[in-house]
C-alpha cells in the first residue's frame, strides 16, 4: 500500500495533493523509492518530451518502468545527499514556466521542496504528491540535530540522545517536523514508544 | 522622569524585582473577569502618563539587565537572531524607527545626530557612542536589525508582507513564551500561529492578519497577550526547554507567591516605510503573584480567570499542573466583591479585600 | 479613514510633460520632512472643489514618483480623464504653485516582492509612474530589473527620454502608433527562475499579461499588478446607513464612499479604487440594482446582495440599507 490518509492537522503541517499535468516549459519530478508510482500517473508523452526525472529508488523496483517512460533526461541515485548537488544544477539551469513535482516520503519531499524555494519557486507553486513510507525528518529543538526516518512517538535524538515527541509543526526551511524533550518536566519518565499514527 | 536601573538577573540566583513604580505600571492584562482570545486591537498612540503605553518603546528598570541577558543568551545561541537576506532593508526600517523615537521619546537617554547618512547614536544607559553610515552594514559590528535589538528591551519578529499573507523572516527572538524562531522563521502567519488552540476555529486569525496587512505607516497598533512562567525567567525558549522545564515542578504552596509570575506581552504593530514589512515588537513584561495581590483589584480578577480558564488554555500556556496550587493560593484574595472594567489597578476606588 | 493623520503639503511645482499628463510636486507646508516610503506606493490627494460656488472634496489615489529615499517632497503624475468625475480635471485646471492641499500617508498595495531575484515591469501609458519610485528603490541597492513600456506615441510617452538615457539597457519602449508591440510569449521565455512580473497599465493589459503568464507556467504569487479604478458617476440615489442612522443622498459626480465621508460617518479605506478590500460594506437591505466596479468581491459576492465596496461601486433603486 503506497498511498496513506494523514489525519487532519495544525495548519503547519504539509497537506499532500494528488499530481497532475501543468503546462510549463520544462518539468522536474523529484521522487523516492514509492514516489514512482505518482510519475507513473501523471506522466504524459508530452512531458516527458520536456521531462528531468530525478529518483531515488530506496530498494524499489520501478526504475525500469521510469525509463521507459523515456523522459529527456533521467537519473537514479542511492540517496538524496547524493543527488543534492545535481539537484541543485537543475534549477540553477531552469528558466521561469518549469513545473516541479515532487513524490514519495515527506523526508525528501521536503528537501526537493526547500531546494526549490531557494532557488525561487515559492512553494505554493509545487506539486507534491505523499506516496510510500509515512516516517518522518524530525529536527530536534534542542541540539538542532536531524534524525531521519523516525516513525515512532517519542524517540531518541539521534544526536544529544534526549528522548522527543513528535509535533506535527513543520518547517519548510528545515524540511523537518520538530521533536521537544518529552521528560523535561519529569525525567526519566518517559512513555514506551508507538507509532506515530497509530 | 530618570530611570534608575536594576543590577539583576534573570537566570541562576534569579534577583530580578519590581519596584513600586514597576508594579503600579505593570499591564495586567484582563479587563474583565474572564479571558477568551479575541482581535483586542487599539491603535498604539501613547497612554497616560507613565504608563507602559506612553512612549513607543517602552524603556524601564529593567532595561540595562535584560540587555545583559540577551547577550548572553545570543553568546550561548547565535541562533536566536536571525535574518533571511531580503530582509536586511526592513532592518534598517527598524532601527532608524527605533533610533528615532527613543531619541524623541527619552531625549536624556538616547540621542541620535543625522548628517544625511552619516549617523551618530548614544545610548547612554548601555554606554555605547557610535557612527555609521545609514544603509551600509559595513559600519555596524551586527546587521541593522540585531545591531538596535541587542538594545532594545522585548522580541522583535520582522514580517515581510508578500502574497496577502505576513511571513517571519526575520527576528530577535529571546525572551519568547516557548517558541523557536529558528524553526518557525520563514513561516506565514498562520503557521507560526499553527500550534495555538482554539483561535483557529475561532476565526481570530483570519480577522487578526486582515487587521494586520492594513496597517499604515504612522498608524502603529497595539495589543496584550500573556502567559504564566515560574521564576523571573526570560528566556523559556523551546531550546533550553529540557533545562528549564524542570522548575514548572519547584513549585510549593509555600514560595508560589514568590516564584509564579505572570508574564505579560505587549504586541505592537509598524509598518516600516522602506521596505513595507511589518514588525512586530512582543514586549515581556514579569510581576510575581505577590506584587501582583498588592492591587486588590487584580487580586480578585486574576483567580476567577485562572479558575474558569478553559483546559486547553491552560495546557497550551504550560500551566494545567499547577492550576489547583495557583488557585489555592489565589482564592484568599478574592473576597468575591465586584471589580470595576478596565486593565488599570484603580487603587483609589476599589475597595481593600475583605478579610 | 483607518488610521494615520493626514500630511499638509504646498504644490511647489507643477509641470505639463505633454497634452495628457501634469506632473506635481508637493513639500510639506510645515516645512518638515515627509515619510519615506517603498517604491509603488501612492498617497490619497484631496481635492477640495469650491468652484461654481459648490463644496466637494474629492480622493483620488496617485502613486509616489519621486525617489522612496528623497523625504524632501513628493511627486505624482496625473493623466486627464475628459470623461471622469473631475478629479484629474481639477487637478489640472485649478491647483496653483503655492496651493495648500492635503495628502495621506503614503500607502503601498503594489510593493516589490524581494525575494525576487528579477524584477521584470510591464508598464502601459500612464502605468508608468509605479515604476519610476521602484526603479529607484532598486538602482539603490543594485536590483536585477527590465521595464517594457508600451505608450501610444513619442510624444505622448511620459518619461521616456529620461528612462532610456539613464538606463539605456534595462529600458525597452514601444509605441502603438508605430505598430510596436511587446512580445509577450518570447519576453518570458527564458527568465531566470526567481523572476516576478509587475503590470501597471490599462485593464486589458493586465489581463493579457496575467493570461499570458499563467499559460507560459509562471506562478501566480511571481505576477503582481495594479489597476486602480477610478469611481464613476452615475444616477444620484438614497441609502439608509443603520449604524449612524441617518440617510444621505449620493450625487451624480460623486461616489458611495465620498457621500459617506461628507455626512461625517467614517469608514475605513486605503485605495478608494476597488482593490484592497478595506471599505467592504455589509448590505442590510436592498430593492433595486448594484453596479458594482471593483476587482476585490469574486463574482458570487457581487451577486449575492450582501456586499458592496462603496469607493467605486453604485446602486440603482429604491432602497438601500447599509451596515454603516
Amino acid at each position: 500500500m503506497s498511498k496513506f490518509t494523514f489525519p487532519e492537522s495544525i495548519r503547519s503541517r504539509p497537506v499532500y495533493g494528488t499530481l497532475e499535468p501543468r503546462a510549463g516549459a520544462a518539468h522536474l519530478l523529484i521522487a523516492d523509492a514509492h514516489g514512482a508510482e505518482a510519475i507513473l500517473d501523471v506522466a504524459t508523452p508530452d512531458m516527458m518530451a520536456k521531462a528531468h526525472i530525478i529518483y531515488i529508488p530506496k530498494g524499489e523496483p520501478f526504475e525500469d518502468k521510469l525509463r521507459a517512460l523515456k523522459p529527456a533526461q533521467f537519473y537514479s541515485g542511492p540517496t538524496y545527499a547524493a543527488a543534492e548537488q545535481r539537484i541543485h544544477k537543475a534549477f540553477a539551469d531552469a528558466k521561469m514556466g518549469l513545473q516541479l513535482y515532487l513524490s514519495g516520503t515527506e523526508g525528501v519531499i521536503g528537501q526537493a521542496q526547500h531546494a526549490a524555494m531557494q532557488a525561487g519557486i515559492p512553494h505554493t507553486a509545487i506539486q507534491t504528491e505523499h506516496r510510500g513510507s509515512t516516517a518522518r525528518r524530525m529536527q530536534c529543538v534542542h541540539c538542532k540535530g536531524i534524525t531521519e526516518d523516525v516513525d515512532v512517538d517519542p524517540f531518541q535524538c539521534a544526536h544529544c540522545g534526549l528522548h522527543l515527541f513528535v509535533r506535527d509543526h513543520y518547517s519548510r526551511r528545515l524540511a523537518a517536523y520538530q521533536g521537544v524533550c518529552i521528560d523535561a518536566e519529569d525525567p526519566g519518565n518517559v512513555p514506551p514508544s508507538k507509532g506515530i499514527y497509530e | 522622569m530618570t530611570i534608575q536601573f536594576n543590577d539583576e538577573t534573570f537566570r541562576d540566583d534569579y534577583s530580578f524585582k519590581n519596584s513600586d513604580w514597576a508594579i503600579k505600571r505593570f499591564p495586567f492584562p484582563f479587563h474583565e473577569d474572564s479571558y477568551m482570545y479575541s482581535v483586542n486591537m487599539e491603535q498604539h498612540r501613547g497612554g497616560p502618563d507613565g504608563s507602559i503605553y506612553e512612549k513607543r518603546f517602552d524603556v524601564d528598570e529593567h532595561y540595562v539587565s535584560e540587555m545583559r541577558d540577551r547577550a548572553m543568551v545570543l553568546a550561548d545561541d547565535p541562533l536566536r537572531c536571525q535574518s533571511l537576506p531580503h530582509m536586511t532593508l526592513a532592518g534598517w526600517d527598524l532601527l532608524e524607527l527605533i533610533m528615532v523615537s527613543k531619541s524623541e521619546d527619552y531625549p536624556d537617554l538616547f540621542e541620535l545626530h543625522r548628517n544625511g547618512d552619516k549617523w551618530r547614536w548614544v545610548n547612554k544607559p548601555m554606554g555605547i557612542d557610535d557612527s555609521f553610515t545609514f544603509l551600509d552594514e559595513a559600519t555596524l559590528p551586527y546587521g541593522p536589525m540585531e545591531y538596535i535589538t541587542r538594545q532594545t528591551q522585548g522580541d522583535f519578529c520582522v514580517l515581510d508582507q508578500r502574497d496577502d499573507n505576513l511571513w517571519m523572516d526575520a527576528g530577535m527572538i529571546t525572551t519568547q513564551a516557548d517558541w523557536s524562531l529558528d524553526f518557525d522563521i520563514g513561516m506565514n502567519f498562520f503557521e507560526w500561529h499553527a500550534p495555538v488552540p482554539l483561535a483557529h476555529e475561532k476565526g481570530i486569525f483570519v480577522r487578526a492578519l486582515k487587521f494586520l496587512l492594513s496597517i499604515q505607516q504612522g498608524a502603529p497598533a497595539r495589543r496584550l497577550n500573556w502567559t504564566m512562567t515560574v521564576n523571573p525567567l526570560l528566556d523559556t525558549s523551546p531550546e533550553n526547554y529540557h533545562k528549564w522545564g524542570i522548575q514548572k515542578t519547584s513549585v510549593t504552596p509555600e514560595n508560589i507567591g514568590a516564584k509564579q509570575h505572570l508574564r505579560v506581552e505587549l504586541q505592537t504593530f509598524f509598518r516600516l516605510p522602506r521596505s513595507n514589512a511589518l514588525v512586530f515588537p512582543i514586549r515581556c513584561y514579569l510581576c510575581c503573584f505577590d506584587d501582583l495581590m498588592s492591587v486588590p483589584k487584580w487580586g480578585r480578577r486574576l483567580h476567577r480567570v485562572i479558575r474558569d480558564l478553559p483546559e486547553e488554555l491552560a495546557t497550551y500556556k504550560g500551566f494545567i499542573d499547577n492550576r489547583p496550587m495557583m488557585l489555592d493560593y489565589l482564592s484568599a484574595f478574592d473576597d468575591g466583591q465586584p471589580t470595576s472594567m478596565g486593565i488599570w489597578p484603580d487603587r483609589d476606588t476599589e475597595p481593600p479585600l475583605k478579610t | 479613514m483607518s488610521g494615520a493623520e493626514k500630511i499638509a503639503v504646498t504644490v511647489t511645482d507643477i509641470v505639463p510633460l505633454n497634452d495628457l499628463v501634469t506632473r506635481f510636486e508637493f513639500k510639506r507646508t510645515d516645512g518638515g520632512l515627509l515619510p519615506t516610503f517603498s517604491g509603488g506606493a501612492h498617497t490619497v490627494v484631496e481635492m477640495r472643489d469650491t468652484s461654481n460656488g459648490g463644496d466637494i472634496t474629492r480622493m483620488n489615489p496617485y502613486s509616489l514618483m519621486s525617489d522612496p529615499m528623497d523625504q524632501s517632497a513628493y511627486t505624482i503624475s496625473v493623466r486627464r480623464d475628459d470623461e471622469g468625475r473631475g478629479g484629474s480635471l481639477f487637478m489640472h485646471n485649478n491647483v496653483k504653485v503655492g496651493d495648500q492641499m492635503v495628502v495621506s500617508n503614503p500607502v503601498n498595495l503594489f510593493s516589490l516582492d524581494l525575494l525576487a531575484k528579477k524584477h521584470l515591469f510591464l508598464a502601459g501609458g500612464i502605468g508608468i509612474t509605479p515604476f519610476l519610485a521602484q526603479i529607484k528603490q532598486l538602482e539603490r541597492f543594485n536590483g536585477n530589473w527590465e521595464l517594457h513600456y508600451a505608450c501610444r506615441n513619442a510624444a505622448l510617452g511620459s518619461y521616456v527620454d529620461e528612462l532610456t538615457d539613464h538606463y539605456p539597457n534595462a529600458t525597452h519602449v514601444y509605441y502603438d502608433d508605430n505598430d510596436q508591440r511587446i512580445d509577450l510569449v518570447n519576453l518570458l521565455d527564458g527568465q531566470p527562475l526567481g523572476t516576478h512580473i509587475y503590470v501597471c497599465g490599462p485593464k486589458g493589459m493586465i489581463d493579457w499579461v496575467r493570461k499570458t503568464a499563467a499559460g507560459e507556467g509562471w506562478p501566480r504569487e511571481s505576477i503582481h499588478y495594479e489597476e486602480f479604478l477610478a469611481p464613476q458617476s452615475g444616477k444620484p440615489f438614497e441609502v439608509k446607513l443603520a449604524v449612524s442612522n441617518i440617510v444621505i443622498q449620493v450625487g451624480e459626480q460623486e461616489s458611495l464612499l465620498e457621500a459617506i465621508e461628507r455626512a461625517g460617518v467614517d469608514a475605513p479605506y486605503l485605495c478608494r479604487g476597488g482593490a484592497c478590500g478595506q471599505c467592504e460594506t455589509q448590505v442590510i437591505d436592498y430593492t433595486g440594482n448594484f453596479i458594482h466596479r471593483d476587482h476585490w468581491l469574486d463574482d458570487a459576492e457581487h451577486a449575492s446582495g450582501d456586499k458592496i465596496m462603496p469607493c467605486v461601486s453604485r446602486f440603482e433603486g429604491k432602497v438601500l440599507v447599509l451596515d454603516r
